[in-house]
């Protein structure tokens, strides 16, 4: 019955990823804003349609 | 398509209209944003929302001071030599297309690698190769297309800004903590009597605990600190007893899992802080596009043209302004120091300090003063003071504005938990002494149990969830308040101070009524066109309320300064000007600013100049009456005592001739006699007396430029709903109330379990969370409910 510490330890490892996902999420200043993105995926389709070429809408890379 | 309203700007279009690609224009400026956007296929602007541009604004010169590298150093972000990044505020963001056209400003210009627009804060954040392209050439084009960016003084000084996430952080380790131990607990919480989960029970109950120890030693961190801080002030503040109880759940729980008495209480534990700090984010999100702490800094520009001896002009900054050094203003302009009018003709626009939207007309000599905006060409003057030394510039040294106002005030949250600290401590310490007569074993159990279950986590909550949620309302309706305590002290307000010009009367043209004898024709000929040659407000504004006549070209005109103008056609002569000055010398004096006339030295009459009042002030004057003190301070003279008596009910208090520190020392008085004051203004020279009041309300045309430092800002067409709003302050403290009663029910039965000795960590992990959601759902419902009544 032992695995029942593997299983644990899995379950709580994958707690771990996604709370160390969330805590870069909030460093990168992904909650400073919470409204604009929702504006912005709505955009890229439009885009497209008339030059592809300028599609580069790159992450922004934060620089402190 | 529509034929009357501009294609860019959606403002109406008029005789000027211009026709473009079958589209119609209100000017030139709009078209040419127009022709930008669809030479570059950027068409798509208008697409996403009908007329979202502005029109731009004439720039040239304004900007000079952007090449220079000390100023590039301050403004810019991150700089390697070959890319730079800046942080753009443009208040003109309002739309998605805003946040389209700002993002793709790429296809305008290849330099710009990347733009990202902050909605909220409404910046844009630009991303360009500084080899080829700089700042200013991407502020001039920003102008260009309508979104000129507004660089001031304040950017300077604060540089690059940290933000305060901990916040976030706390509230997602509790969370994560919260839930993990809830998943822990099951097994206990259904006492599954089953052989392998009795075997890993220890486990279980040791990861409970590893999961609280960053909750207890990082996400709490903030109620102990204001627990400490609040004992050393010897107040029993809220926090104490949040402190208390956190501390108390670890070590009982500690204790309970090592000498195996039960499961303790970390998922109480880590959901009591999830939910407190739940309720504080939920209180402290408020208007990142607003700004409650403006001082003059965010009104003055950065940088000035500097004429030197040689007669160059160079921009230099503000701060580095001298005593006597020569400076351009461009028209448009902030004056930034006090100093004197040198060259060309002033027409100074004072609305940010005074609130009056009239400009002054000055000449050659006259002193002006820092924070009025030129508003007719180019002048020229000479510095007298520098910038922290000037006239308005001096009142911020005042120590009214490095008070914090929340120090001085007592929530009722606060006031409420002095009390209950007491009854919890004396309950736990009375339940403990009973219980060490009858089953000593049992004792230290109750005691813990009553500090456990007593921890007022609903009343916590109460406050934040209900005032959090009026500010999100009073936030739809257009009045914006800095923090939640605002709405307290909004509730307690028994005095109401209004400002004069530009809050109670509106900013637009002041009306004339003219009483005397009726003029003929040749003499209201005459009259205009004596007008027509003076740059008096006055006479400006009379000019502008006549009928057009026929112009005449005058045979003799003269100004004499402070008195009248006099003009001379053929025959006829006419005097304008104070009473004096046309000969009537037994005219009572004056309440309201009057023109007197008289034609051939004979007196004709006067023209009576009137503010014009927002509409529906007497109603809100009339419905205030009744509960609170109602007084008016007013920078200007007594002209509009009579006028403003008729209109206000018989009870308020009129003061003229207030200056900015006057206004500042009576409401200290009022306060010192016990009053609890509003105080509601709009220019840079009320910005003492809101920091002194309890409440100062900033009234603001536009709510995303200029307003001064205050605790609220309310927009100039809501004015008529201040009362509405006072009224809801106050529910909303009542349902305060009756979440408190609520939560003290839980507490009772809560405690009931405590003193008994039989709280199980099941019980309280029931009615911790129960009581803590029906307060929330009670006090969103309440607070939806009342708000119903806000038109």
């Amino acid at each position: 019955m032992s695995v029942i510490y593997l299983l644990l330890s899995l379950s709580i490892l994958v707690a771990v990823i996604f709370f160390v996902a969330f805590i870069f999420a909030v460093k990168n200043g992904q909650y400073d804003d919470s409204y604009t993105p929702s504006v912005r995926m709505l955009f890229e389709d439009e885009l497209v349609k008339e030059k592809p070429k300028t599609l580069k809408k790159s992450k922004l890379t934060n620089q402190e | 398509m529509e034929s009357s309203t501009c294609f860019h700007c959606g403002d109406l279009s008029d005789s000027s209209t211009i026709f473009f690609d079958e589209k119609t224009f209100c000017c030139q400026g709009c078209k040419t944003v127009y022709e930008i956007f669809s030479e570059n296929d950027l068409t798509c602007y208008y697409d996403l929302q009908s007329a979202p541009g502005t029109t731009p604004k004439d720039i040239q010169g304004k900007y000079d001071f952007l090449s220079q590298q000390n100023i590039i150093d301050k403004l810019v972000e991150f700089d390697d030599g070959k890319s730079q990044i800046a942080t753009l505020y443009i208040p003109q963001i309002h739309c998605s297309s805003c946040i389209w056209i700002l993002e793709n400003l790429n296809k305008l210009n290849s330099h710009i690698s990347n733009s990202q627009v902050d909605f909220g804060k409404k910046t844009v954040r630009l991303q360009y190769n500084s080899q080829n392209f700089s700042l200013k050439e991407a502020v001039i084009l920003l102008s260009s297309i309508g979104y000129e960016p507004y660089i001031s003084l304040e950017d300077f000084s604060t540089g690059k800004t940290q933000v305060n996430r901990s916040l976030i952080y706390k509230l997602g380790i509790a969370g994560f903590a919260f839930g993990n131990v809830m998943f822990l607990s099951f097994p206990e919480y259904f006492e599954v009597k089953e052989f392998w989960l009795d075997q890993y029970k220890p486990f279980f109950r040791w990861l409970m605990f590893a999961f609280s120890l960053p909750v207890v030693f990082y996400s709490s961190q903030d109620y102990y600190i204001s627990a400490y801080k609040g004992l050393r002030a010897k107040v029993l503040n809220i926090d104490v007893p949040i402190a208390l109880g956190i501390i108390v759940l670890f070590l009982r729980s500690t204790f309970d899992i090592i000498f195996d008495h039960g499961s303790g209480f970390f998922d109480s534990l880590t959901g009591l802080l999830f939910f407190l700090l739940l309720g504080k984010f939920f209180q402290q999100r408020t208007y990142s596009f607003l700004s409650f702490e403006r001082d003059y800094k965010s009104y003055f520009p950065i940088a000035i043209t500097k004429i030197s001896k040689a007669g160059q002009e160079h921009p230099i900054q503000v701060y580095d302004i001298k005593k006597g050094d020569r400076l351009l203003i461009r028209n448009e302009e902030l004056i930034p120091v006090d100093g004197v009018l040198i060259k060309g003709r002033a027409k100074i626009d004072y609305s940010f300090v005074t609130g009056e939207s009239d400009a002054v007309s000055k000449i050659s000599g006259d002193k002006l003063f820092a924070g009025g905006k030129q508003t007719s060409g180019s002048i020229e003057m000479e510095a007298l003071k520098s910038v922290e030394q000037s006239y308005l510039t001096q009142l911020w040294g005042n120590d009214v504005f490095n008070k914090v106002k929340e120090d001085g005030f007592t929530t009722l949250t606060n006031l409420i938990s002095k009390r209950f600290t007491i009854v919890v401590l004396s309950i736990a310490f009375i339940s403990t002494a009973f219980w060490l007569f009858v089953d000593s074993s049992k004792a230290l159990n109750v005691f813990t149990s009553v500090l456990i279950i007593a921890c007022p986590c609903a009343i916590a909550l109460a406050a934040p969830f209900t005032l959090g949620n009026i500010l999100r309302i009073f936030g739809k309706h257009k009045f914006y308040l800095k923090n939640a305590t605002v709405i307290e002290q909004l509730a307690a307000i028994d005095t109401i101070i209004f400002d004069k010009t530009g809050t109670i009367t509106s900013n637009k043209q002041s009306t004339a009524t003219y009483e005397g004898d009726s003029l003929s024709i040749a003499e209201e000929v005459l009259l205009k066109n004596t007008l027509r040659g003076s740059n008096h407000p006055l006479s400006r504004t009379l000019y502008d309320l006549l009928e057009e006549n026929d112009i005449i070209m005058l045979d003799q005109f003269e100004e004499h300064v402070g008195q009248g103008i006099q003009g001379m056609h053929q025959q006829d002569s006419m005097k304008i000007g104070s009473a004096n000055f046309v000969g009537r010398t037994n005219e009572a004096a004056a309440l309201n600013t009057s023109v007197h006339i008289s034609s051939n030295d004979a007196y004709k009459g006067k023209y009576t100049f009137y503010n014009s009042y927002r509409k529906g002030l007497s109603q809100l004057f009339n419905k205030l009456k009744k509960n609170y003190d109602l007084a008016i301070l007013s920078g200007d003279n007594e002209g509009e005592m009579e006028n403003l008596k008729k209109l206000l009910p018989a009870r308020t208090k009129l003061l003229f001739n207030q200056k900015p520190d006057d206004k500042l020392e009576y409401i200290k008085h009022h306060q010192s006699e016990g009053a609890k004051v509003l105080m509601i203004g709009d220019g840079l020279n009320d910005a003492g007396a809101l920091a002194q009041s309890n409440v100062g309300i900033a009234l603001s045309e536009n709510v995303n430029v200029f307003s001064p430092a205050c605790d609220a800002i309310l927009d100039a067409e809501r004015f008529n709903s201040l009362s509405d709003f006072i009224n809801l302050s106050k529910s909303a403290i009542k349902i305060v109330k009756w979440a408190f009663v609520l939560s003290f029910m839980y507490n009772v039965v809560g405690v009931s379990f405590a003193v008994t000795g039989r709280l199980e960590p099941v019980v309280a992990a029931i009615l911790m969370p129960l009581s803590s959601i029906s307060i929330v759902v009670f006090t969103t419902i309440a607070t939806n409910l009342t708000a119903r009544k806000l038109k």
